[in-house]
């Protein structure tokens, strides 16, 4: 204490005070930057209502693997890819597509696929049997507005079923009867989400202003029933559970069952002891 | 009008490669061309040889990606041609934001703005700190962080794809290097550049000073984006070995006295 009260004021701070400062500085700085970019690359990377293009890793790894480069753009025969550009509010650079405005044609030779460097469009999830294969894909599923899809008022409309490229597995036209007039029957599109590739030909296609069948990427539009579920009518899923015993015990022994069912119930106990 | 050609021959050789590479890719959304497909961060020449920015797959690999093996082929191609020709000549040569930079810098000088502040209030080494901040970042969020903000892409993409947006990020360049800081974005922030400095260490093209020549008439310094390089300047004669040195050439083009030139660095010292 005594010391520093005999140094005079300007004494410039010591050498390893201003290192300590300095990197103080520069840490501090590093840190202020970093939660300000990373709230920012959080942010912009958090929409999930996108349509990637056919083969694309799903979401979390596409954002990690896609470098930017639009040579699936550029593959892409009818410019339905876009790389989203700054102010369209997409993750940027990433490629994707609006099928209102241009659906995926599923070229059947996928020009768009093969030519990622990155692998972020893997081949593999659109080849069967060494063949690519469109049908593969899964872009996303198509979703129906029931209140504003004219076949549910009745009025006879299959625009979506016959643009279908898969038509009549990925949406089939379903008769129920119409309720209101009694004597008509309504012509109801369904999508079945198992085939459908979300290629968007239908959203494309669809009459109403504003479409009433529309594609959503799939993980925002199916749900998911879990793993706890066993099929009864259903072979595979019966096998789960033979194989999730195979190598337990899993007989329970209570009270009653330690005797045969006949004795257990023959068995008066005291009931007629007086 | 010969002596202005001549005084700024690597400027237009420069300025002509840049504006190629462009319109090549540029030609290749737009007519179809297959020369040179793809953009700066991962393409394909005569559509076979895969070229990619090793920056861009380094962040890959922090955000945890499988790297694809034409990845590895394109970072090892673009790896080993700026190790020999010079890290930064990805700057001065091919990056387009060099362009805007450029053009900030020279209204800096026209306007004598370098007068009213001579020297700048920042460190050279934020760049390294901005490329650890961006392997960190995309560590912990798992994407790839600069990419999801660079302007080098936004700029350069867009002149391919569509700009959207994108000019207020060339915006943003030209008045922070013009207003704000001197050669601001490419010779302190930029972490592409940082990169290519680092790799660029080893090259075999470098500048060589020849102190015998020189009049310290400082013209090259004057002209110089990273200044720091030329320390040697009127001092001694030898190359300069600085990997932040972006083989631009401006200072041979201003040298009136032949003591600066490209040379082929020894590799014995």
């Amino acid at each position: 204490m005594s010391n520093q009260k005999t140094k005079t004021k300007k004494e410039p701070i010591s050498d390893r005070r201003k290192f300590l400062l300095n990197m103080a500085r520069g840490v501090g700085l590093t840190a202020l930057g970093g939660l300000v970019w990373s709230a920012h690359v959080d942010e912009v990377t958090a929409s999930t209502l996108l349509l990637r293009p056919p083969g694309a890793l799903d979401e979390e790894d596409f954002l990690k693997t896609c470098i930017k480069c639009g040579m699936c753009v550029e593959a892409c025969p009818y410019d339905t890819l876009l790389l989203a550009k700054p102010g369209d509010n997409k993750p940027l650079g990433t490629p994707y597509f609006t099928p209102r405005d241009v659906p995926c044609y599923m070229c059947p030779d996928i020009p768009c696929v093969p030519v990622c460097p990155s692998g972020a469009l893997n081949e593999k999830s659109v080849t069967t049997n060494d063949k690519l294969d469109i049908n593969k894909s899964e872009m996303g599923v198509a979703v129906i507005d029931s209140e504003n899809c004219i076949a549910y008022w009745g009025i006879q409309c299959d625009a979506c079923y016959r643009a279908c490229p898969i038509l009549g597995e990925a949406i089939s036209i379903e008769y129920t009867k119409n309720t209101r007039t009694g004597k008509h029957s309504l012509m109801i599109p369904v999508v079945h989400s198992n085939i459908c590739t979300g290629c968007g030909l239908c959203e494309r296609a669809c009459v109403t202003e504003k479409a009433a069948i529309f594609v959503l990427p799939k993980e925002v539009a199916l749900g998911k029933a879990g793993d706890y579920y066993i099929k009864g009518w259903d072979e595979k899923s019966e096998r789960k559970i033979q194989s999730s015993y195979k190598d337990k015990d899993v007989t329970t022994t209570t009270e009653i069952s330690k005797r045969s069912a006949l004795d257990s119930l023959n068995d008066m106990g005291g009931l007629l002891d007086d | 009008m010969t002596k202005f050609i001549f005084n700024h021959r690597y400027l237009f050789l420069r300025r002509f490669v840049q504006v190629s590479i462009m319109f090549l890719y540029f030609g290749a959304n737009a007519f179809g061309w297959t020369v040179l497909t793809g953009n700066l961060s991962s393409s394909l020449f005569l559509g076979i040889i895969p070229m990619s920015d090793p920056y861009a797959v380094l962040q890959m690999f922090g955000a945890g990606a499988i790297i694809a093996g034409d990845l590895l082929i394109g970072v090892l191609i673009v790896t080993l041609f700026y190790m020999s020709v010079g890290g930064r000549v990805f700057c001065s040569w091919v990056c387009p934001v060099n362009i805007i930079t450029d053009f900030s810098n020279y209204l800096r000088r026209v306007l004598n703005m370098n007068q009213v502040e001579k020297k700048q209030p920042a460190s050279r080494k934020i760049r390294y700190w901005v490329i650890a901040l961006s392997l960190i970042i995309s560590f912990i969020l798992g994407v790839t962080a600069f990419e999801f903000i660079s302007p080098i892409s936004m700029v350069h993409r867009g002149l391919i794809f569509g700009l959207g947006f994108g000019w207020a990020a060339i915006l943003v360049l030209f008045l922070f290097d013009l207003f704000v800081l001197k050669n601001g974005w490419c010779g302190y922030i930029c972490p592409l550049g940082g990169f290519y400095s680092l790799i660029g260490k080893f090259s075999l093209i470098r500048v060589n000073h020849n102190a015998d020549n020189c009049t310290a008439c400082m013209k090259c310094k004057e002209i110089c984006p990273e200044v720091q390089v030329l320390f040697m300047i009127d001092k001694s004669s030898e190359p300069i070995l600085s990997g932040e040195c972006t083989n631009c050439a401006r200072c041979i083009e201003v040298c009136d006295d032949e003591a600066l030139n490209f040379s082929i660095r020894k590799l014995k010292k």
